[in-house]
């Protein structure tokens, strides 16, 4: 490849436009800065390498246009979603997109990470004005063509049309609009007048999915490439002492063993192989530091909340008199366990490591530190790092941690040869960057029918709740508000799941504001309202979630689930809760067979501001809600001596299709920019969940997994 | 290591694998068919669903020197152009998320339906139960089993 300078640049953009030596507009943008000044561009795009620039959008001498999409696709739909945004103001038509995904470019763009929901929301801006300047270029070339002003020219579907009615398709011009300065100020369109945005596009990658082609990572192979299956500490607090790897060696297929750190890779020529070979090490393991236990745990956090120190996070007011002077004040304790995220396509990394570079490629949510990672534990430049994605066989936060890249980076750096890692599933359960276990417990004041306080503390491992989610609800709503925090540092490995630090957090409050409603004797829908009027005109800009989107968002869900006028035997429940900047409320009907809590039905009420891909879009909310239920009903994951006692499916239940409720799903109708899908839907499930068993039995759930609990009271599903 | 010829997707395949090799790792290392996923290797999670003899089976289980006189089915031979009914019907309701899993999700709806031509809901969430979705498109799994069997009937 060779990239030639462009003259064409401006600073004050954020595009750069330059003519294919093959033909066709290639336009290079940067989300949220300008092109740094120098920044080449690929001429051979068919070639590209991605390693100068990489979002692109393509426009070819026949009019097709390719958008190199460049976030991680985790299952959560940008792949298909960002894209359509794009295209949207290039007033393309979406016959005629490609969609390619992008690989790392860690100098000129920003923001390459799929976690947080973020992805839609910080793009929304850039995407358009991209798609919306090279609408106008195109405009502007067949302008000059044609003599007239380009004023009196529009486009639609690929075709700039004239005052006389002539025409001429996006590939007739784009020769010409490369050459053209790059206007600014560009008119967006009015959302009104959305003709791609708000359709139900189907997933880009739709035909390669039920067709089985190669995809995801674990489908990506080189010739010659070895597989690595690697043996790691079965316990937190273990090192390797010594190993005995004859037999391993003796099996079919094994070509070397290779010992890194703490670690046994096996290599083989083929992945069962590998995985044999494993098996037959034999290894001797000593302990470093002292082995955890859910009991322990247990005993630890109950000790933090018994206690007194702790880190203020947020404080209104003064809960030390609102507590003193109610008539009633209620307190209540919640708990969680540790959860693994269990991604089905479990984690696996290629790598090739030479002298002249460094190539990887696979599954990762955050690519860019990825590739610093590795450069540091090499010893390389991170301009010899070239890092491709795949297609994720699922994130939920597992793949943030690029530990399985860095394995595969320093095996096949040691074997010097391409190897790919690849996790067992006991691999994947076992050796997890944990959801860690938590507890909360959360007091609150009444007075003359109404609460005066709430004092949330927070006994976590490794750390959980912090930034701004002591700013979520039901912060700004009541008077006197306290949220204080404290850790116990733990030897296992811990990170972000789906829905980070609000997963559990609003199963305690909302089934918390449920018990409080039935103390007070009012609806707890109602509740809810009456305390968001006190939010509707802060001046804290702390504060994150509107009152008033919050209260449009629970009005919905309340007419669409008939809250309160179900048919003899259906029990609901209610939840609301703002994270990842979109409000979603959901009401949860089941009912009983044999005694035992049914799920059959969610109804949910989203405000995502404007819906890109509403077919994706639900898809998002109805995974997110089954997913928060059947971690909330049945995910357990213990710890003894240090080991996960769950090690695959046999062991730890997924929820499945039986056990799946019908999800409604309903937006709020706004213009307001888009904000992310893949998480927000999950963290009011349990609770709606658990508010809709006590409707049902009388009972009250404190802990999960719900099933555990609902055992100990002999209720049996 | 032994020689085995193996009947995948109407075609005459010859592998060398050990014996006790599991037909998915076959598929997946030997023969580039690697729309047939691995994910759990227990049987418990159903992405490396495939036909033998036209039964929906679990490949990971599977030992390639059992398999010599058995027709074999991978999600790559469902149909020659990809518009089998139940391919169809997964495009139409948009069912994948993440998409891992679907392979094993078409392959085990394929088979009950060429079993059972109009299914009623609760046979459908029986027979659709030992597929795990991770991302938890179970709605549009159902959604989209229905719409198959109409067009398959």
């Amino acid at each position: 490849m060779k990239p030639q300078k462009t003259d064409n640049f401006s600073r004050r953009n954020f595009l750069k436009t330059s003519l294919l030596a093959s033909g066709g507009l290639l336009i290079g943008f940067n989300l949220l800065a300008a092109c740094k000044p120098g920044a080449l561009m690929p001429v051979d795009i068919e070639n590209l390498n991605f390693n100068d620039f990489n979002a692109f959008i393509k426009i070819s001498d026949d009019g097709f246009v390719t958008t190199f999409s460049p976030n991680p696709e985790i299952g959560q739909g940008v792949k298909t979603s960002m894209p359509m945004i794009i295209a949207e103001e290039l007033e393309a038509d979406w016959s005629k997109v490609n969609v390619v995904q992008g690989a790392l470019d860690s100098k000129n763009f920003t923001r390459q990470v799929a976690g947080g929901s973020q992805s839609i929301r910080s793009s929304w801006d850039a995407f358009r004005q991209t798609g919306a300047t090279a609408k106008q270029m195109l405009i502007n070339a067949a302008a000059i063509k044609w003599n007239v002003d380009a004023s009196t020219c529009v486009a639609s579907k690929g075709i700039i049309t004239n005052a006389n009615g002539d025409k001429l398709g996006y590939g007739e011009v784009v020769k010409e609009a490369a050459l053209l300065e790059v206007p600014e100020n560009v008119k967006l369109k009015e959302i009104k007048d959305f003709t791609i945005i708000g359709q139900e596009i189907v997933n880009v990658d739709i035909d390669k999915i039920i067709t089985g082609k190669p995809l995801f990572g674990l489908d990506y192979k080189v010739a010659g490439m070895l597989h690595a299956s690697v043996l790691r500490p079965p316990a937190f607090g273990q090192k390797l002492e010594s190993f005995d790897d004859t037999k391993a060696k003796a099996v079919n297929g094994v070509s070397e063993v290779i010992k890194f750190g703490d670690k046994i890779a096996v290599l083989a020529t083929s992945t069962w192989a590998a995985m044999k070979g494993k098996k037959a090490l034999s290894a001797t393991w000593i302990k470093d530091s002292d082995f955890e236990s859910t009991e322990k745990h247990n005993e630890v956090l109950t000790k933090i909340l018994d206690g007194t120190k702790f880190e203020t996070r947020r404080e209104d007011g003064n809960i030390s008199q609102a507590f003193a002077a109610a008539d009633k004040v209620i307190e209540r304790t919640y708990h969680s366990p540790f959860l693994p995220h269990n991604c089905l396509e479990p984690m696996n990394f290629y790598a090739d490591v030479t002298a002249e570079k460094v190539h990887l490629v696979g599954p990762i949510q955050t690519p860019q530190w990825t590739v610093s990672r590795v450069a540091k534990l090499l010893e390389r430049k991170e301009e010899d790092i070239f890092c491709e994605m795949t297609r994720m066989g699922g994130g939920f936060g597992r793949r943030l941690y690029g530990d399985f890249a860095l394995e595969a980076a320093e095996i096949s750096s040691l074997a010097k040869k391409p190897i790919k890692v690849i996790f067992s599933r006991e691999d994947d359960m076992t050796a997890g960057t944990y959801r860690p276990s938590i507890k909360y417990r959360i007091k609150a004041s009444i007075k003359d029918g109404k609460v005066t306080g709430y004092y949330l503390k927070e006994a976590a491992i490794n750390g959980n709740m912090y930034g701004a989610i002591p700013n979520f609800f039901p912060a700004g709503c009541i008077p006197n508000f306290k949220v204080d925090t404290a850790n116990h540092t733990s030897n296992i490995t811990t990170g972000a799941w789906r829905a980070p630090y609000t997963n559990f957090l609003a199963f305690a409050e909302q089934t918390f504001f449920d018990e409080l409603a039935s103390e007070l004797n009012i609806d707890t829908i109602q509740l809810r309202l009456d305390l968001l009027q006190n939010v509707k005109n802060t001046t804290d800009e702390k504060i994150e979630y509107s009152g008033q989107r919050m209260e449009d968002t629970i009005k919905l869900v309340r007419e669409k689930a008939n809250w309160g006028k179900t048919e003899e035997g259906v029990f609901q429940g209610f939840s609301a809760y703002y994270s990842h900047n979109t409000h979603v409320a959901e009401i949860a009907d089941i009912v009983l067979q044999d005694g035992f809590p049914v799920i059959k039905k969610v109804t949910v009420a989203v405000d995502c501001g404007v819906v890109v891909n509403p077919s994706g879009a639900r898809n998002q909310v109805e995974g997110g809600v089954i997913d928060g239920i059947g971690h909330a009903m049945f995910a357990d994951f213990s710890f003894n001596e240090g080991k996960p006692d769950a090690q695959n499916f046999d062991t730890y239940r997924l929820i499945r299709m039986l056990e799946t409720p019908k999800v409604e799903v309903h937006f709020i109708e706004n213009n307001l920019s888009p904000t992310g899908l893949g998480e927000p839907g999950l963290p009011p499930a349990g609770g709606a969940v658990a508010n809709a068993i006590n409707a049902a039995l009388g009972k009250r759930i404190y802990s999960q997994p719900f099933a555990k609990e609902l055992e100990k009271s002999g209720i049996l599903g | 290591m032994p020689n085995y010829t193996l009947h995948i997707n109407g075609k005459e395949r010859s592998v060398t694998a050990d014996a006790d090799t599991p037909l998915l790792w076959v598929l997946r290392d030997e023969l580039n068919l690697v729309g047939t996923k691995f994910g759990c290797g227990i049987a418990q999670c159903g992405a490396c669903t495939v036909y033998i003899d036209g039964v929906a089976t679990r490949s990971c289980q599977m030992e390639v020197s059992f398999l010599d006189d058995v027709k074999i089915t991978t999600i790559e031979g469902l149909s020659e152009d990809g518009k089998h009914p139940v391919q169809e019907a997964w495009k139409e309701i948009d069912v994948p998320q993440c998409g891992y899993c679907q392979a094993g999700q078409i392959m085990t709806a394929t088979a009950f339906l060429n079993e059972n031509k109009n299914p009623s809901e609760d046979e459908i969430r029986a027979a659709m139960h030992g597929n795990i979705c991770r991302c938890a498109s179970y709605n549009r799994i159902e959604k989209a089993v229905k719409v198959a069997a109409k067009k398959m009937s």
